[in-house]
């Protein structure tokens, strides 16, 4: 009897603790910026933008084990659709950025379906070719897409019932990080769904969830839409937050940039994205404060932040692949281990 | 002292034992044959000896020298050679390539093609063919003749008769009864077909679970019907 | 008319050096199992290598040949020192790995040559030959650029089909356990595979670096361009990466012409995208890969 009743408390509980994940999160993200300057209000935009893209790219690449090297494109996509709605066609804010993630959301079913037939390094390089060319798109259509400046777009303006001298800053943070609370709920209650389950079952043994019933094609797909969604809704804040879409923001670098941040945070765990996030939000500053303290030339600490990024990436694979999250984790079941040893079965 | 000394061996692949304290030699000039049951640890032992897996415990000797832990390519080259169960013939060369391959490392001293021809003549009209599409039969004799280009001195054998006709698997027994006389090789010979192997070996090692429980003279064992129906089946 | 044929004859220069490129994939996918997202990282290195060298020493071949002698050397180290640890394991961690080198190579470039791009020379006239009045879209330097494919291409063939090395390399490709039993060191024939394949990119590096000049991100389309042609032809078929590049070659250039050079990436996905659904395996590979 309590195996049923447990089995029905587990639903709703995932659906329960990811709404007080959200609500703990948002209140947190509320205090905090009510303490920050302009400055660190952008940074936390940016992170919250990215981590609505990398939370959909580690459930990609980590529980369903398909690489994309596409999503800086994606990203992409999203932001022209916001570019253009809000330039041009003068939407409202909500509606474009819906409609950033359905037009993403297309091209992700299309880029989703011809992915189900590719794997590792075929997917990569098919990923890698969208990555490059996709931006190229700007330049032959300058009239619709702008060519090499991009779009502007004119910033969003904070509600009257904030106050007069409510800082335009802090309005673009808590757009960016509404849209990652809403990308976090969602993405935590897909983890650990039966579509979650689905993503792994395809991504250890494609045969063996074949025979249990899974339709391997069509929950790979999902996994690329899902992350599709989730990338033009980050391309789209993107856009809100930098006024902005140009092709040279989603160069090929991007897309590397959002792979390292994936495997450095830890692949498939939503707080790994959110320690990806921080890292390509932080990482510049740092690296500019260090080139500052040793006097490096902007050469140099221009591209520090890219060095590590490839540093981190090959480490990551060979010493580490776990990343932040698999460290942390390994941290603290080694703590609990120090607490009650022997608490675990010895093998037979 | 035998050419090849095998000594408590132990093979575990995590917490499964699946060699347990095995211990035997091969004369050179004479076939010894390793009987028992599917997963009684028999060719786990050979691809320990070669090189291929790693022991937990005991001891290989070479003509004397310690060859656990070498790395495979270098006991190859200290005149072992592995006839992998399975033939281990590479699909993309052809028949020629392949052979050629084995005496490579040997380079001037290898043996010539034309010895290899004349033993096994029918690979000598597939010579330019790729060697997969070769039959069972020919491939067996590929790989043996493969591994007897580079002159070695032991000749670890696993299986050769699966899925090979009976005629023809008596013709390949035969054959390395006579090479092990002719040139001088220590065969260890792994083997479901017990009554084949004993026919043509000198001794017999039967495993059972990864220990031996019998090792004596070929005759013997075949003699002792009780044995025989306990592990080898006839 | 004379349109087409221009467009035609570049096609086939610009086919060589994707072919060169394709080439040096299809070699570490030959030897390793691993597609090298690094070469246009290493390709990039050795060119920024040789463009110091020439210079500081004014000959062009100079900086040439030390652009090939450091693609030995790069080669090597990679494989030995670095891909070595992900061979025969999960595919997605090579991908990772080369990726990772590719950006670090970019970043390192971008930090000791700076990221601007800078010319390169031609080993020859880049000048059209002259064909009555007017002047073709093919010049010596294409001329010297197709001579190179064409030698390197020969060159692999007489090496893997005519000699030992070759023969244990091949054998260490389809079958490392077995060559080991054979007393091959097939570690070594990994590296030199992965030498083999740095020196035929740096080729490319080289000989295309004029017209697209050298900086960090210079090369990138030319790595994709390279990885399409390689699986139009088949990863495992040199043969196959040879058509391959002029294959593609030709099919970008009448898309730039006809269509304008900005969809030229996007074509080449189409045409990858293409042959992955269609024919995966590619036009030239063989349909054996199983070991008995």
């Amino acid at each position: 009897m309590s195996a049923v009743t447990a089995r029905i408390r587990r639903p709703r509980s995932t659906l329960a603790r990811s709404l007080g994940l959200v609500v703990f999160a948002g209140a947190a993200l509320l205090v905090a910026s009510e303490a920050l300057g302009p400055y660190d209000e952008l940074q936390l935009a940016n992170g919250a933008y990215y981590f609505a893209v990398l939370a959909g790219l580690t459930v990609l690449i980590g529980l369903s084990g398909q690489i994309s090297l596409g999503h800086g494109a994606l990203m992409a996509v999203g932001a022209y659709t916001v570019a253009l709605l809000i330039g041009d066609e003068r939407w409202a804010l909500v509606p474009a950025l819906l409609a950033a993630v359905a037009v993403t959301t297309l091209v992700g079913v299309l880029v989703g379906a011809a992915a189900t037939r590719l794997r590792g390094p075929y997917l990569a390089g098919a990923t890698l070719a969208f990555a490059v060319g996709l931006p190229a798109l700007a330049d032959k259509y300058t009239s619709l897409l702008g060519g090499e400046n991009g779009l502007v777009i004119n910033p969003p303006t904070p509600p009257s019932g904030l106050g007069a001298n409510f800082p335009l800053e802090r309005w673009e943070a808590w757009i960016a990080c509404a849209g990652a609370l809403v990308v976090l709920f969602a993405m935590n209650n897909l983890v650990h769904s039966d579509v979650g389950r689905a993503f792994r079952a395809v991504r250890d043994d494609e045969i063996a969830a074949s025979l249990c019933g899974l339709h391997v094609g069509r929950v790979q797909t999902v996994a690329f839409v899902v992350s599709a969604a989730c990338a033009g809704l980050g391309g789209g804040l993107l856009a809100v937050v930098l006024q902005l879409a140009s092709p040279g923001a989603f160069a090929l670098q991007l897309s590397l940039s959002l792979l390292t941040a994936v495997v450095l945070g830890g692949l498939g765990s939503i707080a790994g994205a959110a320690w990806g996030a921080a890292v390509l939000v932080l990482l510049p500053g740092w690296t500019n404060d260090i080139a500052h303290s040793f006097s490096l030339s902007t050469q140099v600490s221009a591209n520090l932040p890219l060095a590590i990024y490839g540093l981190v990436l090959i480490l990551a694979m060979l010493v580490w692949p776990g990343g932040i999250q698999g460290a942390l984790r390994a941290a603290v079941s080694r703590l609990r281990e120090r607490r009650a040893p022997g608490a675990r079965d010895a093998s037979p | 002292m035998a050419l090849l000394e095998i000594e408590q061996l132990t093979i575990d692949y995590g917490p499964v034992r699946a060699v347990d304290g095995v211990t035997l030699a091969v004369e050179e000039g004479s076939v010894t044959a390793v009987l028992g049951a599917n997963g009684a640890g028999k060719t786990s032992l050979l691809r320990t000896i070669s090189g291929l897996e790693r022991a937990s415990g005991g001891r290989v000797r070479l003509d004397g020298e310690d060859i656990l832990g070498v790395a495979v390519e270098d006991i190859a080259r200290r005149g072992l050679a592995h006839v992998p169960e399975g033939r281990g013939v590479i699909a993309e060369l052809s028949t020629e390539e392949n052979l050629r391959l084995g005496g490579l490392w040997r380079g001037a001293q290898a043996a010539p093609l034309g010895d290899m021809y004349e033993l096994f003549p029918p690979l000598r009209e597939r010579r330019t063919q790729l060697a997969a599409s070769l039959s069972g039969g020919e491939r067996q004799m590929l790989s043996i003749g493969r591994a007897l280009m580079a002159r070695p001195r032991v000749l670890l054998l696993d299986e050769p008769s699966l899925g090979l006709a009976p005629l023809v698997s008596a013709q390949i027994m035969r054959l390395i009864s006579s090479l092990a006389v002719a040139r001088k090789l220590a065969v260890l010979l792994v083997e479901q077909n017990a009554r084949s192997a004993l026919s043509i070996a000198d001794r017999g090692v039967v495993l059972n679970l990864g220990r031996v429980v019998a090792d004596d003279a070929a005759r013997a064992l075949a003699d002792d019907e009780g044995l025989r129906r306990a592990y080898l089946g006839f | 008319m004379t349109r087409f044929i221009d467009l035609t004859l570049n096609g086939i220069s610009t086919g060589a050096i994707y072919a060169l490129v394709a080439l040096a994939l299809v070699l570490t996918w030959r030897a390793t199992r691993i597609v090298n997202f690094a070469q246009g990282g290493m390709l990039m290195i050795t060119t920024f290598i040789a463009s110091s060298t020439i210079a500081s020493s004014g000959s062009y071949w100079l900086g040439f040949a030390v652009a090939l002698v450091c693609g030995l050397a790069l080669g090597a180290l990679v494989e030995r020192g670095l891909m070595r640890r992900v061979e025969g394991g999960p595919a997605l961690n090579a991908v990772i790995v080369a990726l990772g080198l590719l950006i670090l190579l970019q970043a390192l470039a971008g930090m000791i040559w700076g990221n601007t791009p800078r010319s390169f020379p031609p080993a020859f006239s880049i000048r059209g030959y002259e064909v009555g009045a007017t002047h073709v879209l093919f010049a010596p330097n294409d001329t010297f650029t197709v001579l190179v494919v064409v030698a390197v291409a020969a060159g692999l063939a007489a090496l893997f089909r005519g000699t030992a090395l070759g023969l244990k390399m091949r054998a260490a490709a389809f079958g490392p356990e077995v060559a080991r039993m054979l007393g091959v060191r097939v570690g070594r024939m990994f590296t030199l595979g992965w030498a083999l394949a740095a020196l035929v990119g740096s080729l490319a590096g080289v000989l295309v670096a004029p017209e697209v000049f050298v900086g960090p991100n210079q090369f990138d389309p030319i790595l994709i361009f390279g990885f399409t042609a390689a699986v139009l032809g088949g990863l495992d078929s040199p043969v196959g990466a040879v058509v391959g590049g002029v294959v593609l070659g030709l099919a970008l250039s009448y898309v730039s012409g006809y269509e304008g050079p900005s969809l030229v990436t996007l074509a080449a996905l189409a045409i990858l995208i293409a042959v992955l659904m269609i024919r995966p395996r590619g036009l030239f590979s063989s349909a054996q890969e199983r070991r008995v």
